[in-house]
């Protein structure tokens, strides 16, 4: 049997209406063949600019297995007054006899300022039940957000997306998160590109007389991509909240004039410099390299390079070492499904680290 | 000053408190070494594992592979040959640059696995390995040969003083099948843990290793609903079937000495029986889990001669029909001698005689050249005590079936009674069905990922421990002996069918296979 889409659409519709339809789709499936089983994972509820939806949807195309069994996407046009609506029902392979074809369902519901009250009474009948639910609104729309939050237990973002590049900015971006951290769980991107970078860390550090240097760490260097700031205070967050540093100081970083931002921790043993540096040559969002230096001269240093991170290390009597981590780069498209995926599950330190984080950065302002 | 890393210290080990929260736990450096090197098992299974593991960043943060194999061939060969076995069987398409720089820290070594040269130069091999790391590094020697050779190499390392290593550890992973009666295995034990200790030894049962084995330990102890079912007193039977549509194809030489006792129920559906028999642990540890496996298998009567013909059945495949095809019987087979009575099918009953199971019959089966390929476990309930409803009209009210299945849509169904909607109270089975693969987005690593990993870190909950693997043959040894003396033909059944109609004669009163 040929694979096929069902699919469904209509213009001026209502949620009951979609709901029903997702419900005669599956029953048609059904009887093509009992091969054909819909998926139950992970509701995921996009709300996304319609000029920019191509956009999300080659992003979501791109996460491959990790796509979400249910996926709306609510697409706001401004101005528009009609709800339309498409529902897909697809199959991820042609069925088979005694193999299951998985079904996976897309509704797509184009919607404008008139419904953005109604967003919750617009969603909720268009989720599983009981299934938990992602909600990711890439474009911003913090409104949007709020008015959905109720539906989630997840919410997907991206710290570094934060337009305002400045600190106040960054901060803004990082209380967000806080905020949204204290209602539903958050799976941040920038979190996720860190997560590399902190397995290699603690890795290195790992062996028994590595773990004493731990704690007589006495600088911090991270490089990151110019746009990835927010990545590489996390990491350091994440050093600070696992090693007890004390940043209760709230200007505790000062940027340079070239883009580098320099401060200070204080560990048990005494004070860690922290510096973040920009690097300009780095191709892909993320963190570049990291260094780590103790009070007895260890120093250990992780570079990106193809096929993993190449490590240095050169210990107390001077002696020095490199080695390479392997592992594959997991592009954008990577690191997206990879934040699906940590939908279903709960990382204990990002809290902390976040919280660090927050006290690195200068309080935003109100005016 | 703090200590120089690398430098021994008699303080207790700190935490690595940079470890919480991560899915993939630090690996101490390690060097693997493959004898075994260039065998189907490496090619197919091994080496791709590695592959994979390096690809998600989980092998050690330093890495060396060393291939040990009799033919001679130079270190570039070797590379190229592990670099085809990747790209040929990796389970995802290969990083270019993760393959190149994997393959990078590969060496082999050849010669015959008895030859003193080969471990001075594989010790020679490792020390270099060291010298460059400027640190000790751990070594796990995996022993992917033919059986006969475990012991040899084994000695050999003995001999070499590579069993032990200073401030580093040593293990020591043996493939199946770990002997092929009891005493081969008590000996193969004695020659092992005469030069490692237990806690060296990681003896492979890669069905340990597949998700959906482990998926049945989080089924029963992470659900509360059937603990208070799991016992005699509401199960009836518990089947567990293992069956194949192919016949031996191409390891007709393995099979033709092994059977279908020895080379699935031994090993793989012993370990089933004791996941479904046994009491939960107080924590999932190595030592825990396997304790209480060990009280099931010990909890199972050594079967006498008098019990062989009650309990067990074999029989061999004739020609007939799968799929469409006509197919030949086992006797037929290329490299199977006409006059073989190896079983190609085998079903026994078993009881654990302990408070739990008291009474309850655990049928296990395993053939080739059956119906279909399924592996699962049927859990079946008594009937209920009283039916109020008439049966006329319908298939009838049925006890309801747990079954587990592990391939190939792994799942659990539970059969219930329903009504059937009309004007009368008639009731037919029918399925409350769950599969995993709705239900989760990750795909499940190969088993041997899983394996080559917790034996790197030291972790054999997923191994099978010295006294496991004896009690597992002190149930099945006196089965192959009874056999091996009974004369041929064996009984036949049909290729494709449900199996010979002499399994039948396992089964209790009221009791009935399920369809394969």
């Amino acid at each position: 049997m040929p694979r096929s889409d069902a699919v469904w659409s209509a213009q001026g519709t209502t949620p009951d209406q979609i709901e029903a339809a997702l419900r005669a789709l599956l029953a048609e499936r059904h009887a093509e063949s009992a091969s054909f089983i819909p998926a139950r994972v992970l509701n995921m509820i996009a709300f996304v600019d319609d000029e920019y939806s191509g956009e999300i949807a080659n992003r979501l195309r791109g996460v491959g297995r990790y796509a979400a069994s249910r996926l709306l996407v609510l697409s706001y046009e401004p101005g528009r007054e009609r709800l339309d609506a498409r529902a897909t029902i697809a199959s991820d392979a042609d069925p088979t006899p005694g193999q299951v074809a998985l079904l996976r369902e897309t509704v797509i519901v184009r919607l404008g300022d008139r419904h953005l009250d109604d967003l919750l009474t617009i969603a909720d009948p268009l989720v599983v039940t009981d299934l938990p639910t992602l909600l990711w609104s890439p474009h911003g729309h913090p409104d949007a957000v709020d008015a959905l939050l109720s539906l989630a237990q997840a919410t997907l973002l991206d710290s570094i997306e934060e337009p305002d590049r400045s600190q106040a900015g960054q901060r803004a971006a990082i209380d967000r998160a806080y905020e949204l951290s204290q209602q539903v769980y958050v799976v941040d991107l920038a979190w996720l590109r860190s997560t590399p970078w902190r397995e290699r860390v603690a890795t290195v550090f790992d062996p028994i007389p590595m773990r004493r240097e731990l704690h007589s760490l006495d600088a911090v260097t991270v490089r990151h991509h110019p746009d990835s700031r927010v990545a590489a205070l996390l990491l350091v967050g994440w050093l600070a909240s696992r090693l007890g540093w004390s940043l209760a100081r709230s200007e505790v970083i000062a940027e340079g004039s070239d883009g580098r931002l320099c401060g200070s921790a204080q560990a048990e043993s005494g004070e860690v410099r922290l510096t973040l540096k920009p690097a300009p040559d780095l191709q892909v969002p993320g963190l570049a390299g990291v260094e780590l230096t103790s009070a007895a001269g260890l120093r250990v240093r992780l570079d990106r390079e193809p096929g993993g991170l190449r490590a240095h290390r050169r210990d107390p009597g001077g002696r020095d070492r490199t080695w390479t981590l392997l592992g594959a780069s997991r592009g954008e498209g990577g690191i997206l499904g990879e934040g699906i995926r940590q939908a279903l599950l709960r990382d204990p330190t990002y809290g902390a680290a976040l919280a660090a984080t927050q006290e690195m950065l200068p309080r935003v302002t109100q005016t | 000053m703090a200590a120089q890393p690398g430098q021994p210290t008699a303080e207790p080990a700190p935490e690595n408190p940079l470890t919480a929260g991560l899915e993939r736990l630090p690996v101490a450096p390690t060097t693997l070494v493959i004898f075994g090197a260039t065998g189907d098992l490496a090619r197919r299974k091994l080496l791709p594992a590695l592959y994979n593991l390096a690809h998600e960043g989980a092998l050690p943060e330093r890495f060396h592979l060393v291939g040990v194999s009799r033919k001679e061939k130079a270190r570039e060969r070797y590379r190229a040959e592990c670099e085809e076995a990747i790209r040929t069987y990796s389970r995802r398409t290969p990083d270019e640059d993760v393959l190149k720089k994997l393959l990078q820290h590969v060496r082999y070594v050849p010669g015959v696995f008895d030859d003193d040269s080969v471990y001075s130069e594989l010790g020679k091999v490792l020390d270099g390995f060291e010298e460059r790391a400027g640190e000790p590094l751990n070594r796990a020697f995996y022993l992917s040969t033919a059986p006969e050779f475990f012991p040899v190499i084994v000695e050999q390392l003995g001999r070499s003083k590579l069993q032990h290593h200073e401030n580093a550890e040593v293990r020591v992973i043996i493939e199946k099948p770990f002997g092929t009666t009891l005493e081969e295995a008590r000996e193969l034990n004695r020659d092992v843990l005469a030069i490692f200790d237990e806690t060296q030894v990681f003896r492979i049962d890669h069905y340990l290793g597949k998700e959906t084995v482990q998926n049945m330990l989080a089924f029963r102890f992470a659900n509360g609903m059937f603990e208070p079912l799991w016992n005699r007193n509401y199960i009836d039977s518990v089947q567990i079937t293992a069956s194949e549509d192919l016949g031996v194809g191409t390891r007709a030489g393995y099979y033709d000495h092994a059977g279908a006792l020895r080379d699935l129920i031994q090993n793989h559906m012993l370990q089933l029986l004791c996941h479904v028999a046994m009491e939960p642990p107080g924590s999932f540890t190595a030592e825990e889990v396997r304790n209480e496996k060990v009280k099931v298998l010990n909890a199972i009567p050594e079967p006498t001669p008098a019990d062989i013909a009650e309990m067990s059945v074999r029989a061999q495949y004739a020609a007939g029909h799968v799929g469409g095809e006509d197919v030949r019987g086992y006797l037929q087979e290329d490299g199977v001698p006409n006059t073989s009575t190896t079983e190609t099918f085998a079903a026994i009953r078993l009881k654990v005689d302990n408070w739990r199971w008291a009474g309850v019959p655990f049928y296990i089966r395993t053939g080739k050249r059956l119906a279909r390929k399924v592996t699962e476990i049927a859990v079946t309930l008594k009937p209920v005590p009283h039916l109020a409803f008439s049966q006329d009209g319908s298939l009838g009210v049925q006890p309801n079936q747990l079954v587990l299945t592990l391939q190939p849509n792994e799942g659990v169904s539970l059969r219930l009674g329903a009504k059937i909607p009309g004007t009368r109270m008639i009731i037919r089975p029918v399925n409350m069905e769950f599969l995993y693969g709705t239900a989760f987005l990750s795909q499940s690593p190969e088993a041997y990922e899983r394996l080559i990993t917790d034996a790197m870190r030291g972790d054999a909950t997923l191994f099978t421990r010295n006294d496991e693997v004896e009690a597992q043959w002190r149930i099945c040894d006196p089965i192959v002996a009874a056999w091996a003396k009974q004369p041929g033909p064996l009984a036949q059944y049909e290729a494709g069918s449900q199996g010979p109609a002499e399994a039948d004669s396992l089964l209790l009163e009221g009791q009935r296979w399920r369809a394969i």
